[in-house]
């Protein structure tokens, strides 16, 4: 018989939400916590735009457009961090005691159970928050009698797409992180790697464009890991930093990021795969 | 008391080898941590560009500097914050201290004539020797590729002293102010999102995440008050030459209050709380 993935995705969804309830107190304080460190952050670009007029010249990353980015980056990692992060670092754990036993055994793929069963909910407002971000500068950007914003909703579905390709691409990068727990025995540093990767995504990729060490920087989280794309493409489609229509270069990148999302898909299912066959059990 | 010392030797040296376990994911752990400022100066560089262009425009902004710092003053900043951190960031303290109040470790330090925050301080003195023994190599590594940013060069030698003096002395008020966190344990069962609350605070409030001067005045002002300024700030800003003569003194003779009042109040909290502590079970 064929399992029902959607259900149990909902019953995990469910129990996940019930879990975090029963701990109220545990939860407002993540929700405080994560949007403090979002207010915080937003607090320093507002000081540096009291001093520059733009990040990197000639970029057209001006306030309203850098606040857009910067909305996007709150909604990709809201996503990743309530739908992924704690899975991903639970599945370490399974691989560590030897639990991974267990979900071997149900009737359902793999890669799916371990993926979805946890989901943290007290990360989505970070992800409103960022949303808001988003629609408050746009207004601000569409008032700016300096610029001419092109904008209808039919970039909305544009948007949602990039930023599910985003979130694909981030899930992969973390199923292949996690999956290195099988050969390494254990990765203590699953998160602290990923809060050092993430930060190459937290600026527009043009402050990389530049001498080598920067152009080798945006080649490998470019191409090697798709990070960049994540972040700059969706942000890029609202904010239009250089006007519309796009350059060439801005549509090929676009392109590339949709292809990125399937390639990563399709490897961090080979290497999850190629690390089950090593996996061996532990202790009992 | 030669016993006693030899009681603190013991501990020093187990916390030792406890360290030197884990050498190799340390030395790369401590490369990954500048990681991080890779970031930094790539988002500088295009943010100082910009000014520069202006400036060369004839618009605001008189000398390329944000809040008296230049490009190269800023990188160092980042650099130099590492540096504070390394002394004054205490991993799991906190938490370490309320674990043990709560599940009863605690009592050993009740019977055992040995104290416990001065058997947590050698700890601590032992695990970050061993991190400086191993760090040095990677942080002069990073320091020396990335020289050209300290503009100025290596500061005069009395500077040097008080830097690396509030260095010394931050380890000991990092230690103190997290170990007092830790001991409200005794009140507050869980302090977990109290640790919480204090590391976003310093994230902020230490200058961990920005140069104080960037602050806007009213609260730039009121945060100078603050201690936590010493973990991260102050040293680096004394580095860089833009705390200097008796302002430098006076900031670390502040220190040096602000580290006497948290041991007084670590000693108080511990004595009130073992008061209060009632052991249960095994």
């Amino acid at each position: 018989m064929q399992p029902s993935y959607l259900n149990v995705f909902l019953t995990f969804a469910r129990n996940s939400l019930i879990r975090d309830m029963s701990f109220r107190m545990n939860f407002i304080l993540q929700c405080v916590s994560s949007i403090s460190w979002a207010v915080m952050n937003f607090g320093l670009f507002k000081i540096i735009y009291q001093h520059t007029s733009s990040i990197g010249r000639g970029s057209g990353w001006e306030e309203n457009e850098f606040f857009i980015f910067l909305g996007t980056v709150w909604v990709i990692n809201s996503l990743v961090q309530t739908f992924f992060m704690a899975n991903a670092e639970e599945f370490s754990e399974l691989i560590r005691t030897g639990n991974l036993d267990f979900a071997l055994l149900k009737p359902i793929d793999t890669q799916f159970l371990i993926s979805f069963p946890r989901i943290n909910w007290a990360q989505l407002p970070n992800g409103i928050l960022g949303a808001g971000l988003i629609v408050y500068s746009l207004i601000q950007l569409s008032n700016d009698s300096n610029k001419n914003l092109q904008l209808s909703l039919a970039y909305l579905p544009a948007f949602l797409f990039f930023v599910a390709c985003g979130a694909i691409i981030m899930y992969s990068v973390m199923i292949v992180l996690s999956s290195t727990s099988i050969w390494l025995g254990r990765n203590q540093n699953l998160y602290t790697f990923w809060f050092y990767i993430t930060n190459f995504y937290r600026y527009p990729m043009e402050i990389y464009q530049r001498s080598g060490i920067g152009m080798a920087l945006w080649g490998t989280f470019t191409f090697v890991i798709p990070i960049l794309v994540v972040s700059n493409i969706p942000a890029r489609v609202l904010a239009q930093p250089l006007g519309t229509p796009w350059k060439t270069w801005e549509l090929l990148l676009a392109g590339y990021t949709a292809l990125a999302a399937v390639l990563s898909l399709v490897a961090s299912r080979w290497v999850f795969k190629r690390a089950l066959l090593s996996y061996r059990s532990a202790s009992s | 008391m030669a016993a006693r010392v030899m009681t603190w030797w013991t501990f020093f040296q187990i916390s030792i080898n406890e360290r030197l376990v884990y050498r190799g994911d340390f030395m790369l752990g401590t490369l990954m941590r500048f990681l991080p400022t890779l970031t930094q100066i790539f988002l500088w560089w295009a943010i100082y560009d910009v000014i520069s262009t202006n400036m060369a425009q004839g618009n605001e902004n008189p000398n390329g500097e944000i809040a008296g710092y230049r490009y190269g003053d800023m990188v160092a900043y980042y650099l130099l914050v590492i540096v504070s951190r390394a002394f004054s960031s205490m991993p799991g303290l906190t938490r370490g201290i309320a674990d043990q109040i709560r599940s009863g470790e605690v009592k050993k330090f009740l019977i055992q004539p040995v104290d416990m925050l001065g058997c947590l301080l050698t700890q601590r003195v032992a695990h970050k020797l061993v991190y400086y023994l191993i760090a040095t190599l990677p942080f002069a590594l990073v320091f020396w590729i990335c020289r050209s940013f300290f503009v100025d060069g290596w500061p005069p030698i009395d500077v040097m002293v008080v830097f690396v003096t509030s260095l010394l002395l931050s380890f000991l008020l990092g230690f103190f102010l997290e170990a007092c966190i830790g001991l409200v344990g005794f009140w507050f069962l869980e302090v977990t999102s109290l640790g919480f609350i204090y590391m976003l605070l310093n994230f902020l409030l230490s200058g961990h995440m920005f140069p104080l001067e960037l602050l806007p005045g009213s609260i730039g002002a009121f945060v100078n008050f603050l201690p936590f300024k010493y973990l991260a700030y102050f040293p680096a800003a004394v580095f860089l030459g833009k705390i200097r003569g008796t302002e430098m003194y006076i900031g670390l003779a502040v220190e040096i209050a602000w580290t006497l009042f948290f041991i007084v109040l670590a000693r108080v909290l511990w004595h009130r709380g073992v008061k209060r502590y009632s052991g249960f079970g095994g």
